[in-house]
């Protein structure tokens, strides 16, 4: 008994050694993380309590300010927009052509094809945008007609379909990774039951897939805010109303120095985003 | 029996026009590149002959050919042995480039290490900050970023830039899932050898570790080779800007510039494409797949 105790005992201490070893490894990284987004935020976080030039405190002044705002409203509603639509079309689409290509294994080098867009530059595509989109450009020759796309509310579709452009190759690729990662014999077990084409892919496949969805889903949320390079290139500081991104407002208050909203906005932000992220990794948790 | 026969037919139809969907949406995702490739061979005449109705407003449309009257080299030529400028951006680039990936080798890769082969207090906690850092925008980390950067005077400075990316946490979060996937095992067994934990990491968890390594390497590299935000909003002197914040500054005038600019910033791209393009594959699937 006590020599059980005295070797669980020295197990635990080699673990607790074990791990201060390995708060070793992680410093660099949390020295670097502290320095430059965890201490600085607990600065912006005082700021946004506070006015610009004098430093008094305001209480929620600042808040208020900012959902007052009529450009942040706006702004909230279009990247709420952006999101709701393009999040789902980019993982069903994504998942429709993992399906396709998973269904014609020697086919797999098609992949290769979707995965290039993560390449290109923003900038090239924003020219290519002027060429295909404007008054005179290929769009209106194919159609015939002389449509401002970029300038109207198709803008929004446009940005939509660009995102969906660059990052339809790295979902698809997460989604394969999903279904090849089913075991077979489940797959092969209800064929021989008899089991349809479409039960099988909603009773069978979708619900072990889920772990893969989750993490598709957190890397195109990632991948979401990003479609602001296009938008700033394309329409510069005030783009087209559907296309004015939170990214613009925040990046317009930078610009004009108006850091009481901007740290107000940022405190926001970061709730919101915090909340979602932790919700989805108490989901994903659950799943495992 | 006939019956089955015309399954499979139908099967087979079925799968042919699945693959028939995938390359032809494949193709018309590739299609920019095209029209890049053969913008850049067009000399300036030809390119303001198209884009005329574009620059003057009329009623025409643009015109395109996919092959040039007259190809020329002409834009390579200029970009490359004319336009002095058009170097020093493209060695801020290069320099960024390399200065990031370097230092988030260093320690993001062994803060991921620290994360999943370890257990210490608070773990679960700093995990769940790193994600969250990972998902917020450039623009929600700007002005802390900025704050810091002007109080230690490194503004303007291509420091602004790269000391922030090197603690970008996506790559922890890469990595992890990788490391994670290691049985662990085989680091007891290596202890019992008397392995120290410095030589289990860069022997034993870097080389197993490789492809999702290579991944996020990859990935930060179309990342950072791409940068406009960062650099637009901490780098005012032109002459330290990087070749992917010049390439917006060139008017639809000098198109055919635009053009060969943007091949030669892509060419490194599909260089490493090409290389790392099954590692690339590799270490984003076990960053989906639970370890």
């Amino acid at each position: 008994m006590r020599l059980k105790r005295n070797w669980s005992y020295t197990l635990q201490s080699k673990g607790r050694i074990r791990g201060a070893k390995g708060i070793l490894f992680l410093l660099p990284s949390l020295a670097g993380v502290a320095c430059f987004k965890l201490l600085p935020f607990g600065k912006v976080f005082f700021s946004s309590f506070c006015t610009v030039l004098s430093g008094e405190f305001v209480g929620w002044k600042n808040y208020s300010t900012v959902f007052q705002n009529t450009a942040f409203r706006l702004a909230v509603v279009n990247t709420m927009h952006f999101m709701v639509v393009g999040l789902p079309l980019l993982l069903l689409v994504s998942l429709g052509l993992a399906l396709m290509i998973y269904s014609t294994p020697k086919k797999d080098w098609i992949k290769y094809l979707y995965l290039l867009p993560l390449a290109i530059p923003a900038a090239t595509m924003v020219f290519v945008w002027k060429l295909s989109f404007s008054k005179q450009g290929f769009m209106n020759n194919i159609l015939g007609t002389h449509l401002d796309f970029l300038g109207e509310e198709s803008a929004f579709f446009i940005l939509v379909g660009s995102y969906l452009w660059k990052n339809l190759g790295y979902s698809m690729v997460l989604w394969i990774a999903g279904l090849k990662s089913v075991p077979e014999e489940i797959q092969d077990a209800a064929k021989v039951d008899g089991v349809g084409k479409a039960a099988l892919f909603f009773k069978i496949m979708l619900p072990e897939l889920k772990g893969s969805a989750f993490t598709i889903l957190i890397v195109s949320i990632l991948n979401s805010f990003k479609v602001f390079r296009e938008v700033y290139l394309v329409g510069g500081a005030y783009p087209q109303r559907s296309i004015y991104l939170l990214q613009n407002v925040f990046h317009n208050w930078y610009i004009n120095l108006e850091q009481d909203k901007l740290a107000a906005g940022t405190v926001l932000l970061v709730l919101f985003l915090g909340t979602v992220s932790l919700m989805l990794q108490r989901l994903w948790d659950k799943e495992a | 029996m006939r019956r089955r026969k015309n399954g499979s037919i139908l099967r087979k139809a079925g799968s042919l026009l699945c693959i028939a969907i995938v390359i032809g949406l494949g193709g018309l995702i590739c299609l920019p590149v095209l029209i890049l490739i053969c913008g850049s061979f067009t000399d300036r005449i030809e390119w303001r002959e198209r884009l005329l109705p574009l620059l003057t407003d009329s009623a025409e449309y643009v015109g395109w050919r996919w092959i040039p009257d007259y190809p020329t080299c002409e834009n390579y030529k200029e970009l490359l042995f004319l336009s002095p400028d058009f170097f020093v951006l493209f060695w801020n680039s290069v320099k960024l480039t390399v200065c990031i990936l370097v230092g988030q080798f260093l320690i993001g890769v062994s803060g991921a290490w620290a994360f999943s082969a370890y257990s210490f207090k608070g773990k679960d906690i700093l995990f769940s900050i790193y994600i969250i850092l990972m998902l917020l925008p450039f623009q929600t980390t700007m002005l802390a970023e900025y704050l810091v950067l002007d109080g230690a005077g490194l503004l303007n400075t291509l420091w602004s830039v790269i000391l922030p990316a090197v603690f970008s946490t996506f790559p922890v979060f890469l990595v992890y899932r990788g490391f994670k996937r290691i049985p662990s095992e085989l680091f007891e067994v290596a202890r019992i050898d008397g392995a120290g934990e410095w030589t289990i990491y860069v022997r034993l968890g870097i080389p197993l570790a490789d492809s999702s390594i290579m991944a996020a390497f990859i990935i930060s590299f179309f990342e950072v080779w791409n940068m406009v935000e960062e650099p637009l909003a901490f780098l005012k002197d032109m002459s330290i800007w990087p070749l992917s914040l010049y390439l917006p500054q060139i008017g639809l005038e000098q198109a055919g510039r635009v053009c060969a600019a943007s091949v030669i910033t892509l060419i490194l791209s599909f260089f490493m494409f090409g290389i790392f393009r099954d590692s690339l594959e590799q270490g984003i699937v076990s960053s989906a797949l639970k370890g």
